[in-house]
């Protein structure tokens, strides 16, 4: 099967709250929206950020928005107040996400 | 009855300080009854402005706010345009005095201020209630500062009172919007679909520009017209708290679903609880559509009863965050830079945790411990910036350690440029639930 990148179909969001980040996932267009639920599941997106180690990844569909809602937990190395990363709100890691594969039907 | 409409003039401290004037200046075309909302308190912004106070007891507010409301004060008063802002931020009186030395100045009539108050628990009552709510995790000694997430209805309040300018220290950031909203359809506290839908309009809102172009655009994929001139948001709010995002009338940027999708997400965890003091908003059968040119609706928005607790964050002095980089370029830059690395690791040893990062290779998608650099293959790489950074409760530890970054000029690898380095004081949070009972909110005229 061809595969495609989350790129090619979607667009994301990062957001911050202490040391948890949400990734918005929108499909451009509604009809992919079924694709992404049914390929980019929490446990794939726990394996593509596992160098954030997240404690857990919970996914909450919006079919009426097309988008998906991914909350990752502790991935943060402590958040805005804590982390050593440049990057402490974890705003970057909403292209991480778009750089995903997956199986085109 | 009319349409309300709410602008917002800024969306974090240290936003444009002259993105409001179009705003204004588009409300006052539409006419109709309007009123202006600015978002100035990220998290930690409130936590240094009790720092600030506790060096002059005469600061302590938003440092823009003279810049933020100089060009837009007398045009908002002229035409009653209220201004809720929680620029007050640890000392809304203090904010207060400067905006009627600002309309003194101007040479305006004295403006009807209200501030609102019980968002500080700082105080040595204050300070008790949110100990036994914190218990161990609270220390007496790296006490900072503790605000309580007030709500709209004070702000409601003070407007129907004839307020013309809201200070606010914390407030939940979309009540900003709610407050106003409520003041004009006068709903109740238990008109729940209204205040949600109201609210996630605030929400949209309150991050400026993000949901009219800014932080969107991606060119070739999702592109930004005149993204320097970015307009900043308007929401019409109807009756039954539905709304119509827009934008600044000749100004950049763009509203459209995918904006709007974006920032109806933005921090949000379970879309069917986004819990403010107000309300329990439910998106979870939220429509947006485009109805016109920069135009978008959002309709379908439940609310639930709100909770009977407020979020409260307290901050504690967390010790000292240090960093400090160089450069190297040119044939070998890559194996020089981790040369770098692997001296200043020598060098420190374990006196502290220390993260390193390669610019140019791996900075960002890394976490602290390393795992991803560690597993970043050598690409020899020409343009090779080092990152190290570190936290420690002793200042000396962390001056010790950008000396060692420092000393890399003249004895670390070859060819090493451009070293800079920062430190500055860490603060780390702790958050509480505690009954609203026991946080009584108020508000007062200056």
């Amino acid at each position: 099967m061809p595969l495609i990148s989350l790129y090619d179909i979607a667009h994301a969001r990062t957001g911050d709250k202490g040391n948890h980040a949400n990734i918005s996932l929108i499909a451009y267009k509604q009809e992919d929206f079924e694709l992404l639920a049914s390929e980019v599941t929490h446990e794939i997106v726990a394996a593509h950020f596992n160098a954030r180690q997240p404690t857990e990844v919970r996914r909450y569909l919006l079919p009426h928005l097309g988008t998906i809602n991914f909350v990752l937990d502790n991935v943060l190395d402590g958040g805005v107040n804590g982390s050593l990363n440049l990057d402490m709100h974890g705003k970057t890691l909403s292209f991480h996400l778009l750089t995903l594969q997956i199986n085109q039907p | 009855m009319q349409t309300l409409a709410v602008g917002c003039g800024a969306g974090f401290s240290g936003d444009r300080v002259d993105a409001a004037i179009p705003v204004v200046k588009t409300l006052i075309n539409r006419g109709g009854p309007a009123a202006i909302m600015f978002e100035n308190l990220a998290e930690r912004t409130l936590a240094h402005q009790h720092l600030i106070r506790r060096a002059n007891p005469s600061l302590g507010y938003e440092p823009l706010l003279d810049l933020e409301l100089r060009p837009i004060l007398a045009d908002c008063l002229n035409h009653q345009i209220p201004i809720i802002g929680n620029f007050g931020a640890a000392n809304p009186h203090g904010a207060a005095k400067l905006i009627l030395h600002l309309a003194e100045e101007l040479g305006l009539p004295k403006p009807r201020i209200a501030v609102v108050l019980g968002d500080d628990l700082s105080t040595p009552t204050g300070k008790l209630l949110v100990k036994q709510y914190l218990q161990a995790g609270f220390n007496d000694v790296s006490f900072v500062c503790a605000n309580a997430y007030l709500g709209a209805f004070e702000i409601a309040q003070a407007l129907q009172q004839g307020a013309q300018i809201v200070v606010t220290g914390r407030v939940a950031d979309p009540s900003l919007l709610l407050g106003p909203a409520i003041a004009h359809y006068n709903w109740s506290k238990t008109d729940w679909d209204a205040l949600a839908g109201a609210t996630m309009a605030g929400h949209l809102l309150e991050c400026g520009a993000q949901v009219s172009g800014g932080y969107f655009a991606d060119p070739g994929k999702k592109d930004v017209p005149g993204l320097e001139n970015v307009g900043f948001p308007i929401a019409e709010i109807f009756a039954d708290g539905s709304c119509v995002i827009s934008k600044a009338d000749h100004t950049g940027g763009l509203v459209d679903c995918r904006t709007v999708k974006e920032q109806l997400l933005y921090e949000v965890h379970d879309p069917a609880a986004y819990i403010t003091p107000d309300v329990v908003a439910d998106i979870t059968q939220a429509h947006v559509a485009e109805v016109g040119p920069d135009r978008v609706s959002l309709t379908g928005v439940k609310g639930h009863p709100r909770t009977d607790t407020l979020k409260v964050l307290a901050y504690f002095d967390g010790g000292w965050l240090g960093e400090g980089e160089i450069s190297y370029a040119g044939p070998n830059a890559e194996a020089r830079a981790r040369l770098a690395m692997a001296v200043m690791q020598k060098r420190m040893g374990l006196k502290m945790q220390l993260r390193f990062d390669l610019i140019g290779l791996n900075s960002i998608l890394g976490d602290d411990h390393g795992v991803m650099l560690e597993a970043v293959k050598h690409s020899h790489a020409s343009d090779v910036r080092l990152r190290v950074a570190a936290k420690d409760e002793s200042m000396a530890n962390i001056d010790l350690l950008l000396r060692e970054l420092t000393a890399l000029w003249t004895g670390g690898p070859a060819g090493g440029g451009g070293v800079r380095v920062a430190k500055r004081q860490r603060l780390s949070n702790l958050a509480c639930l505690i009954p609203r009972v026991q946080i009584p909110a108020s508000i007062e005229f200056v």
